[in-house]
């Protein structure tokens, strides 16, 4: 086979990376719950018939989702190994968190796009579904210690066989949900999303034929694996430690270090995590698979310029023991996966900020903070508000920090109060910026927020968080100050209470009337707070971005 | 007089086209344009067509987009619900790029101008907390001290129950010391703070600055001609709504230029179009389909700046023809986004840029007539120098020859453009062919041979005077005016006789600005559209309604039948036995102006191929030099037929003939480019 010009394979890359962008925006549109709807938890691309690996990725995707996906699709060509009765028109749908990433909510289905009786390439589909069963609902269960407490698990199943539903498992779906017209919505929209790239790829396919479109996809994964490889050797060789720590394990009130030794040796990396924590009781731990998506989301902030394809990967090496709660296995509980990889990525931002401290940013708020709040309808029918929240990135050789930006795992937008409000029962009486959660620096952290929330419904309202830094805040970088830490208090008939767990949430009741309150961390500062221009603090402190006490405190400021 | 006069005020020229319907002519004009004193520019031009006295003039304006990219407009204040002054700056909790973690977003309105007052509507209409009207004017007068010029009223759930939005209203017009005072609920009655907020506070933000540009133009026309403002929309405005909801000219020039492809093709006898727009820094598209151009329901204008208004759907890609081209880390060849701009320009122009750009390579290839630039401002443009800035940047690092390294840029930036387009036509379920390409701009006839190749498409219409497109589209604009409102009504069991009343409503006050506006029509349209989805679902599909302006016979089962259709054009199953909810109404009155008769165009009986006839030169083709017809364009007699590969010149234009390739000029002095 001739190799394809450049010229070519611009032109097949940005065909590919648009069917799975539209995969995107299929299921957004046609989506019901809000996580995915509004705050697009979701993710769709094209994988590797024999490997799994990602070949196209969708732009809009959930980051974390361009890593974990390939372990995905490969637990489904592992089972088609097993079974053996692959055929046109299936379809596979799971949710197993040891076998793909992630954690129960993000329901997968797999299709193969078969060109003459054999696989060509695997479309998938992921989505945060609402509710699947478990303990709490939402299913962010901060003192879960078995997977089984978290909802339900869901292996490889032939969900379409043939072309045909198989309506047994859509109704043992809706058995084992608060929610099941909402979750058989974003089935369908996932299916939508599928049927879409089914049709277009197999349009483009006919267009340049499948010779033509395999060389383009081996071509852009040489080339990823490239760019990476330049961009490691444009680190200096050596050997970067950085260690931080989770609050606790939503069990026992213990923190959990997460530490990384990242060795730069020529075109190569290696991430060792082996002096990090062992397996925790609760549900912070992540399986292997989710710890290298992860840190592919950290390397593909720092480089930009990488595709999102699986080359990128092959010039790093992992060291991830079992022994450590980043490589666990089930029954180990993982629902709060989302907190668990944060920290893994700021360990990463704060190792190249010790290799590169001129190019590195402050930490971002680094929490996701999973908050439902659920309750009775009249009709006997649960009503389950779930929404996770923003807060500051950190402070870059750029600038300041965005302030109420999204987390590095997610470009998910937050659904709008007027939204909520109109689906659940609840007002919110506060949505603002947080004044002093930036950390100090040269350019300081943006600023974290301020939720307040009244409960309206008649009967009790549960009350479940998930969250972290609530006592390890988000370091700076290069001399800049960390940010503040993360906060939630609840009312009670005796005045406002705060967690005894700080950021992790469950038994809670608040009656109508009452608030909870939720204040999230800014971005850690960029550089030495003393070389901040004072005309900059001068306006931090015109514009309350930073109360006087603070600006004289970090910054020596004359008030 | 009885003429009608279309005004495009651009970056870079002014561009007028005259009609006098009567005595069926017309006169174009290309102006200088001043930036900063548009209304001068404005002047000059219209002196250029004859004078201010003309009878109706319209206006497409880039005054409002200007002032929101340069930030140049007034201090604005915000007075809001308690709690909540910041959903302007938290956005949607976004960022700039999904890779990347740096950069930050600066409002239009500064933290201390965003004042809280007590106040509170729930999301199902119900009052709460009664506005506390006092506190309205002492924040309305705190942010006069503070140097407000205008003010926006954005209170929580007001798209349920304007109450207490329009208290607030009357309060602060108490105290305000002049008109630019701005209620979300009256911009844009819909559900979503964030992009209701920073809909209504962009409203504020271009008032002052819209206001007194229209008040400049009108002082300066002392009456002697009305004038009208087109809106993101494709459809005219009065310069009284114009003042009151400047938010929506955001998109007025360019809206222009998609209203007048739409109606040149159709006389030309093609419904189904794709504008295609190359300028120095972007190439813009637009799709036709069955005649009526995409309208999209928002738009960010940048990072963080909303505007939800029915606009004119525009996609822009970073490719024009200042576009740098550059190889990257990984040997990829790409083109743009940054790009040289007309200031310093491609390398062509001897003004200090030395990186090529896609204009150098068509210079380097021939397809561009060095010796006659468009524009008149140089004089001649530096082959060598676009060549030795293609050879280094391009051709060395990919080990291609000149020549071939100015073809690779022009195939890498074809094949950007065929993107955009197959994004808004095949990605949508359009079949290509049954589409034309019509190229305006200066730059656009280059690439018709490519795009029609790429994609597919039926042929290209290359109108007769692409350079003025825009002002073109502004004498062919029909009035027009939108109106949402959030219902949120179940299907199941409708009270259609109740929707069909409150429509009725709707559509005599959006008829009756119609009316107001002055401009002489021969009927309007009112069109009904519903937002509807699966109840549970956040997004919703627009339901075109198959009913009168009484929206007569309207009944639950029509509703559900319009719904279905419309969402099995969006996505592949329907979800039987799940509520369907209404969410909100839309309404759009449309005054139709009487037709306009494009035969004005026809090429005159002096044309000839003998005339047209302008030699030949060397352009490059399919890997090599090919000897190449020239033509001067306009000479062209109706029924020529010139055979690929040649070069049409013009002075605003020039179109390439590719190999294999005809272009035929039509009888309205369009050339039609097509496969031989």
């Amino acid at each position: 086979m001739t190799p394809l010009d450049p010229v070519t394979l611009a032109v097949l890359n940005g065909r590919l990376v648009q069917i799975a962008d539209e995969m995107d925006a299929t299921l957004y549109r046609s989506a019901f719950n809000p996580i995915i709807a509004e705050a697009h938890d979701a993710c769709h691309g094209l994988y590797h018939a024999q490997t799994g690996a990602t070949l196209v990725q969708g732009t809009s995707g959930l980051p974390i989702f361009v890593g974990a996906m390939a372990f995905a699709v490969k637990a489904v060509i592992d089972k088609v190994a097993r079974d053996g009765d692959l055929a046109a028109g299936d379809t596979y749908l799971f949710n197993d968190p040891y076998d793909g990433g992630t954690h129960l909510n993000d329901v997968r289905l797999v299709r193969p796009l078969m060109r003459g009786g054999n696989v060509f390439a695997w479309l998938a589909s992921v989505g945060h579904w609402l509710d699947v069963g478990g303990n709490v609902p939402g299913n962010f269960n901060a003192k879960a210690t078995e997977s089984f407490q978290e909802g339900f698990r869901i292996p490889p199943v032939k969900l379409i066989r043939h072309g045909v539903m198989q309506q047994d498992i859509i109704d043992i779906l809706a058995a084992n949900s608060r929610v099941p017209q909402s979750n058989w919505g974003d089935l369908n929209g996932q299916l939508n999303a599928l049927d879409l790239g089914e049709r277009r790829l197999g349009a483009l396919l006919d267009e340049y034929g499948d010779e033509t479109i395999h060389a383009a996809l081996a071509a852009l994964s040489a080339r990823a694996e490239a760019l990476m490889r330049a961009n490691i050797a444009a680190l200096p060789d050596g050997t970067y430690r950085c260690d931080d720590f989770l609050d606790n394990d939503g069990v026992t009130d213990r923190p959990l270090k997460i530490a990384l030794d990242l060795t730069i040796a020529g075109d190569r990396m290696t991430l060792d995590f082996s002096r990090s924590a062992p397996p925790c009781d609760g549900p912070l731990n992540i399986a292997r698979s989710t710890t290298v998506a992860c840190c592919y989301v950290a390397l593909k902030h720092l480089f930009t310029d990488v595709p999102a394809n699986a080359g990128c990967l092959a010039p790093i090496d992992f060291v991830i023991p079992d022994t450590t709660l980043l490589g666990v296995s089930a029954p180990r509980p993982v629902g709060g996966y989302t907190e668990t990889i944060l920290r893994v990525i700021d360990t990463i931002f704060g190792a190249f900020a010790k290799a590169a401290p001129e190019r590195a940013n402050g930490s971002p708020f680094a929490t996701i903070n999973a908050l439902s709040l659920a309750g009775w309808r009249e009709h006997g029918k649960r009503w389950v508000m779930f929404c996770f929240f923003g807060g500051g990135l950190g402070g870059n050789p750029e600038g300041d920090g965005l302030n109420h930006g999204n987390n590095p795992i997610s470009t998910a937008t937050i659904p709008p109060l007027e939204i909520l409000e109109s689906l659940y029962p609840v007002m919110f009486t506060q949505w603002a910026l947080r004044p002093d959660s930036g950390g100090p620096g040269k350019h300081r952290g943006g600023l974290g927020a301020i939720y307040e929330i009244e409960a309206l419904a008649d009967g009790a309202t549960d009350v479940f968080l998930l969250g972290e830094r609530g006592k390890y805040p988000p370091p700076g970088a290069n001399g800049g100050g960390p940010a503040a830490l993360n906060r939630f208090v609840f009312e009670t008939d005796d005045g406002e209470a705060i967690p005894p767990l700080v950021s992790k949430v469950t038994d809670v009741k608040i009656r109508r009337g009452q608030k909870v309150r939720l204040e999230t961390p800014g971005g850690g500062g960029f550089g030495d707070p003393a070389t901040r221009d004072p005309e900059r603090i001068a306006r931090d402190v015109r514009l309350g971005y930073v109360t006087a006490e603070a600006a004289a405190r970090d910054y020596k400021a004359e008030s | 007089m009885s003429a009608i006069v279309g005004i495009d005020v651009g970056g870079t020229f002014t561009d007028l086209f005259r009609l006098d319907a009567e005595a069926r002519t017309f006169t174009t004009a290309k102006v200088p344009s001043r930036r900063g004193d548009e209304a001068q520019g404005f002047l000059n031009g219209l002196a250029a067509v004859g004078g201010a006295a003309q009878g109706s003039i319209v206006h497409g304006t880039t005054v409002g987009t200007n002032t929101l990219l340069e930030r140049r407009g007034p201090a604005i204040g915000v007075i809001t619900t308690r709690g909540f002054r910041d959903v302007l700056e938290m956005r949607r909790r976004d960022r700039r790029r999904t890779w990347g973690l740096w950069g930050d977003f600066v409002p239009i309105a500064d933290r201390d101008m965003r004042l809280e007052v007590a106040e509170r509507t729930l999301s199902d209409g119900t009052i709460r907390a009664p506005v506390d009207e006092d506190a309205v004017r002492a924040a309305a007068r705190q942010l006069i001290r503070q140097g407000a010029q205008a003010v926006a009223v954005i209170f929580i759930n007001a798209f349920a129950n304007a109450e207490n939005e329009r208290r607030a209203l009357a309060a602060v017009r108490d105290v305000w010391p002049n008109d630019y005072v701005t209620a979300s609920h009256e911009v844009l009655s819909e559900i979503r703070e964030f992009e209701r907020a920073s809909t209504a506070a962009i409203n504020a933000y271009l008032q002052p600055v819209v206001a007194s540009y229209v008040a400049k133009l009108e002082a300066a026309l002392a009456g002697q001609s009305k004038l009208h403002i087109v809106q993101s929309n494709g459809g005219i405005m009065s310069t009284a709504t114009a003042r009151r909801l400047p938010v929506r000219t955001a998109l007025s020039g360019p809206a222009a230029g998609v209203v007048a492809g739409a109606a040149l093709a159709k006389a030309a006898g093609f419904d189904n179009l794709i504008t295609c727009d190359l300028g120095g820094t972007s190439f813009d598209v637009s799709v036709i389909a069955n005649g009526k151009a995409a309208v999209a329901a928002q738009t960010t204008i940048e990072f963080g700046l909303v505007i939800r208004t029915p606009m004119v759907e525009i996609t822009t890609i970073g490719a024009g023809g200042g576009s740098i081209a550059w190889v990257d880390r990984g040997g990829l060849l790409q083109v743009g986004p940054e790009s040289a701009g007309s200031v310093p320009g491609p390398a062509c122009y001897g003004q200090g840029n030395t990186r090529p750009t896609l204009t150098d390579a068509q210079v380097v290839l021939g397809r561009i007539n060095a010796a006659r630039p468009l524009g008149g401002e140089l004089k001649s443009l530096d082959v060598e120098a676009a060549r030795r800035a293609i050879d280094e940047h391009v051709g060395t690092p990919l080990g291609l020859a000149p020549d071939n390294a100015a073809a690779a840029i022009v195939r890498v930036a074809d094949a950007r453009m065929a993107g955009a387009i197959r994004l808004v036509s095949i990605e949508r379920g359009h079949d290509p062919q049954k589409f034309v390409a019509m190229p305006f701009g200066g730059g656009g006839a280059l690439h018709v041979g490519a795009l029609i190749r790429e994609i597919g498409l039926r042929c290209a219409v290359v109108p007769r005077f692409p350079g003025i497109t825009s002002a073109l589209g502004c004498v062919l604009a029909d009035p027009r005016h939108d109106m949402v409102q959030t219902v949120n009504l179940m299907l199941d069991g409708l009270q259609a006789d109740a929707l069909a009343t409150r429509m009725g409503a709707a559509g005599r006050q959006a008829s009756a600005v119609i009316t107001a506006a002055g401009i002489p029509v021969e009927r309007t349209d009112v069109i009904y559209e519903l937002d509807m989805h699966y109840l549970g679902q956040t997004h919703t599909v627009s339901v075109p309604l198959p009913v009168d302006a009484d929206a007569s016979g309207l009944s639950e089962a029509l509703v559900r039948k319009a719904f279905e259709s419309s969402y099995l054009a969006s996505f592949s199953r329907l979800l039987p036995g799940l509520a369907v909810r209404i969410v909100s109404l839309r309404v759009a009155a449309i005054g139709r102006r009487p037709a306009f008769d494009f035969s004005v165009f026809r090429p005159d009986a002096s044309a000839s191929l003998e005339r047209a006839k302008a030699g030949t030169r060397k352009v490059w083709f399919d890997g090599g030099w090919r000897d190449t017809s020239v033509w001067s364009r306009l000479a062209l007699p109706a029924g020529a037929a010139i055979e690929g590969p040649a070069i049409l010149e013009q002075p605003d234009a020039t179109t390439v003939i590719e190999p294999g390739h005809v272009g035929r000029v039509d009888a309205l002095g369009n050339v039609i480019v097509e496969p031989a």
